[in-house]
């Protein structure tokens, strides 16, 4: 489980995350949305340990990690997996060295045993004779995936998205969604997905916290967001002509 | 002064970081052979083709100008090698690859900035500033003073070869010239010189890319800085290592 208390955080004096308190259940894809400029990349990056809260705490489980040093943090960061917008492959790597990376930092495996585990890792989000392609061989969907494959490879108790559907046609986004919510269950890990894609939200989304204006505005599952009378909510979740439509449909 | 003094605060912090304890000695070992070549070797064939028009070309001003018969021949010959010893081979090289080497390294930092790829190797617990500069650091410092030497006998060949072309001078002469009270000290100048030049555009203009931030015009505009500050600070440490080793 992972908790934030009453994070704050600022820059230039404006206030992006105001107070938020929240906690990202174990085993189960916790989704936080808001439109774009909500401060939700913000609030995971703060989580995270990339930027640090001016005010309040993050909890890994039993560890504070906002009172741990940088090299204290080394040791949680190896739970850690995280799935940038972009991808953030290393350019100069080709697929396999992208994925072996933490392995060759971390662990004293054998060179064999790298492979062997790097072939898993690329078996397991489907891209099987891909690994001697650089990023720039690969398109939106296959980069996904190998950060993906990066992501697990330590075996993380922690998987972070920064909206992992971004730049994706529904399709591959359904795929990469389902992928991550597999990964989650299959090695009970404590997702937190940041996105605003509704798609998401009704595929994968166990746990959803809603961000507005950097403060928490709700949240609840995939059910309740139906029938939420947030009317900030609302307008958020039924923006899309398509939602709208739905809704008119159902009622 | 505390836009002055802010970044050479940051650029020391940065430093303190970069020298900090590598993670794991292997993947160091792999990254310094790779950013060599990158670095160093596919930059010998500008260096070798700027060092050899340069020799040629101070062969023949020297000709033209010391054209005077109280001065013997030999003195071109003298004179082209101290140039590249002492000035070209070390400092204008360095300059040059500031320019080459310096801008590569800001754009190729920046670039990993602003796509997330340094907060990625962050989150996986690797210390990115050592990751990505320390090898380029001691790369450049290595393989420099090698291209040094490269400039330095590629110049005095290229004197040579305009005097036996052109016949302006007797090649002789120039030889003679060449071997007229050498010091095998200025090499040991030459390369010292070089070996500081090297870790100034590698640590400076990975600085201005590491701390890069918004989009790709920001990543240009880092790369340009990281140029000019490189020359300037090379230029500033040259008068200084002359002052110190010379005098």
């Amino acid at each position: 489980m992972i908790r934030a208390e009453h994070i704050v955080k600022s820059f230039d004096g404006r206030r992006v995350i105001d107070d938020v308190s929240v906690a990202f259940e174990t085993g189960k894809t916790n989704l936080i949305i808001g439109r774009s400029g909500s401060g939700k990349t913000v609030l995971l990056k703060t989580l995270v340990g990339l930027h640090t809260p001016d005010e309040g705490r993050v909890w890994y489980d039993q560890t504070d990690f906002t009172a741990l040093t940088f090299r204290d943090r080394k040791a949680v960061r190896k739970d850690i997996g995280m799935i940038f917008q972009g991808g953030a492959l290393l350019d100069s790597s080709s697929v396999e060295e992208n994925v072996k990376l933490p392995l060759d930092l971390f662990t004293r495996q054998s060179e064999a045993e790298k492979l062997e585990r790097v072939n898993f890792c690329l078996r397991r989000v489907k891209l099987e004779n891909a690994n001697h392609l650089y990023p720039a061989e690969l398109s939106g969907g296959m980069i996904k995936r190998v950060a993906i494959a990066r992501a697990i490879v330590l075996n993380p108790k922690y998987l972070f998205c920064d909206e992992p559907n971004s730049g994706l046609d529904p399709q591959t986004s359904i795929v990469i969604d389902n992928l991550i919510h597999e990964i989650t269950h299959e090695y009970n890990i404590t997702t937190i997905i940041n996105t605003h894609d509704m798609n998401s939200v009704m595929e994968i989304g166990e746990k959803i916290v809603y961000i507005h204006e950097g403060r928490k505005w709700w949240e609840g599952t995939k059910d309740d967001i139906l029938h939420a009378d947030n009317p900030e909510l609302n307008a958020f979740v039924f923006a899309s002509a398509m939602a709208k439509r739905a809704k008119a449909a159902v009622r | 002064m505390l836009r002055l003094f802010a970044p050479i605060g940051r650029y020391f912090i940065l430093m303190a970081k970069v020298f900090s304890r590598p993670e794991k000695a292997a993947i160091y070992r792999r990254r310094i052979i790779y950013e060599m070549e990158a670095l160093g070797v596919d930059s010998i064939g500008l260096t070798a083709i700027i060092s050899v028009f340069i020799g040629a070309v101070i062969t023949l001003q020297m000709c033209i100008n010391l054209e005077s018969p109280f001065i013997p021949r030999s003195l071109v010959g003298y004179a082209t090698r101290e140039t590249m010893i002492l000035e070209f081979s070390s400092t204008v090289v360095a300059l040059i690859l500031a320019g080459k080497v310096g801008s590569s390294i800001a754009s190729e930092i920046g670039t990993m900035r602003i796509t997330e790829q340094i907060d990625a190797l962050e989150i996986m617990g690797v210390n990115s500033a050592s990751y990505l500069i320390l090898p380029k650091i001691v790369a450049a410092v290595l393989f420099f003073p090698f291209l040094t030497i490269l400039s330095i006998v590629i110049g005095i060949t290229g004197g040579w070869a305009i005097s036996y072309l052109t016949g302006i001078m007797i090649p002789a002469d120039y030889v003679d010239g060449l071997l007229m009270d050498f010091r095998p000290y200025s090499i040991t100048y030459s390369l010292i010189k070089t070996a500081v030049f090297a870790y100034i555009i590698a640590s400076v203009s990975a600085f201005f890319g590491y701390y890069a931030k918004g989009n790709s015009l920001e990543v240009g505009a880092a790369s340009t800085r990281a140029v000019v500050v490189s020359s300037v600070v090379i230029m500033i440490f040259n008068l200084m290592l002359t002052q110190i080793l010379l005098i």
